[in-house]
């Protein structure tokens, strides 16, 4: 990698929203080349360092997953708020993904008919305040905030997101395609 | 250049392309390995013009390649970056109005509509998502209808209708309202006198159509747009025929 001089390192910040963490297992699967990477880069709060609050002026954020609840909403505004760059990494940060196909179902009859008494008789939905309320849709990332790119697949290839990073990296708008570039 | 040669090619992008009378303008690009984007089109059946995926400029002019025809000396700008963005968004729309969820269908890999997003590298689908609700009809017992991933191009309705002589789907309301209709006394499929061996059971693009049983046969990451882009399969879209099941071999089963 042509990285050009840089005397300090980028913050980078990432996150699963409503995800399954494949993406993040992909982004690992970079092997390695993770050596190579943490020779440019720092993780702020991420799974990865269990830092559970973003600093501010982080460079870049990787948000997976799509957004299904009010704590979602919470997490990626702050990444928003204090990222330079925004990254909808992965399927369901890009359309909703496979979450997204509860979509056309209404989330009342879906919670009533899951956590129902096996006679049908009562429901016993969970309402411990600690949990957050899930929104009306799973939303693709774009929909609740800016995102500066997309970087598709489920998840997207270690060599995808490889691709994706050193362009960034070294300054180049980065591109993915054939044969990188996958939705499945 | 001779007189003859003026008088039977016109010109894609600068490329000088033969044509034979009365072919469209696709189909003389695609003979001659000239790849024009295109969804609606397929080479057993007659143009449609709906997807308007395959817009080039003649003359001057917006126009359809799959619909207008070939005409002497005309020049045709087809791979800009003017078009190519403007089919972009045609996709992002069309990928936005339907429900696309490309990791649990089992046309991934083999889809056109896939394959045309790839090629055009649209990384995001940019509109907000319909998310609309759709029906799927299972009651075939070879067959299933997910008009979740439809993109309405009328390919199951030209096949059933030229080559099976059934009319087994068909069009049916307005504007977003539009929607594919099965052609049976329930509006069911498995009411329906499709067979496994008719041509509508195996044209549509996308994964709205999809035969029973044979989901994930041949593997994700060996379909037909892995290795090669779509741009690069001239051939296959010029030359491939609609796959129809030999009847001997349905009674088999
Ligand atoms: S029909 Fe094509 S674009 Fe739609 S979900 Fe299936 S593979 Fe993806
Ligand atoms: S079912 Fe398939 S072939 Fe028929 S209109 Fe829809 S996308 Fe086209
Ligand atoms: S291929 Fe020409 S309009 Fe669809």
């Amino acid at each position: 990698m042509n990285a050009p001089m840089n005397p300090r390192k980028l913050r980078v910040t990432t996150t699963s929203l409503s995800g399954c963490f494949g993406c993040h297992m992909s982004f690992l699967d970079i092997d390695e080349r993770l050596l190579e990477l943490a020779a440019l880069v720092e993780f702020d709060r991420s799974p990865i360092t269990d830092i559970k609050h973003c600093s501010q002026h982080c460079d870049l954020a990787l948000v997976e997953g799509g957004v299904c609840n009010a704590e979602n909403v919470h997490v990626l505004r702050e990444l928003r708020a204090n990222s330079k760059i925004l990254v909808a990494f992965g399927a369901c940060a890009v359309n909703g993904g496979l979450p997204a196909q509860r979509n056309h179902l209404d989330v009342g009859k879906c919670l009533s008919q899951v956590y129902r008494t096996p006679d049908g008789s009562a429901t016993a939905i969970p309402d411990d305040p600690e949990l957050p309320l899930l929104l009306d849709k799973v939303y693709p990332v774009n929909e609740v905030v800016r995102v500066d790119y997309f970087l598709p697949g489920c998840p997207p290839s270690a060599d995808t997101i490889w691709k994706f990073l050193t362009d960034l990296l070294t300054g180049r708008t980065p591109r993915i395609e054939h044969p990188l570039l996958k939705f499945d | 250049m001779s007189d003859t040669s003026n008088a039977n090619s016109f010109s894609i992008d600068g490329q000088r392309i033969p044509f034979t009378p009365g072919q469209t303008i696709l189909q003389a690009a695609l003979a001659a390995g000239v790849y024009i984007p295109h969804l609606c089109h397929h080479p057993d059946l007659k143009p449609h013009g709906s997807c308007k995926l395959c817009t080039v400029i003649v003359n001057g002019r917006n126009g359809s390649a799959c619909t207008q025809k070939a005409m002497p000396g005309i020049e045709v700008e087809n791979n800009t970056p003017t078009l190519n963005d403007r089919r972009r968004v045609l996709l992002q729309m069309l990928f936005v109005e339907g429900n696309h969820f490309c990791p649990g269908c089992e046309k991934s890999g083999n889809c056109q509509l896939q394959a045309l997003a790839y090629d055009l590298e649209m990384v995001s689908p940019h509109f907000r998502h319909a998310y609309p609700v759709r029906p799927i009809d299972t009651t075939h017992p070879d067959v299933w209808l997910d008009l979740n991933r439809c993109i309405m191009c009328e390919l199951c309705v030209r096949a059933s209708r030229d080559i099976d002589g059934k009319n087994v789907f068909m069009l049916a309301g307005r504007g977003a309202e539009s929607h594919i209709v099965v052609n049976s006394p329930s509006g069911r499929l498995g009411d329906s006198a499709l067979s496994i061996d008719d041509a509508a059971a195996h044209v549509c693009p996308v994964g709205a159509i999809l035969v029973k049983r044979v989901g994930y046969a041949v593997p994700i990451g060996e379909r037909q747009f892995d290795e090669q882009p779509i741009s690069r399969q001239v051939d296959y879209l010029a030359r491939r025929h609609i796959a129809i099941v030999p009847a001997a071999e349905t009674e088999e089963r």
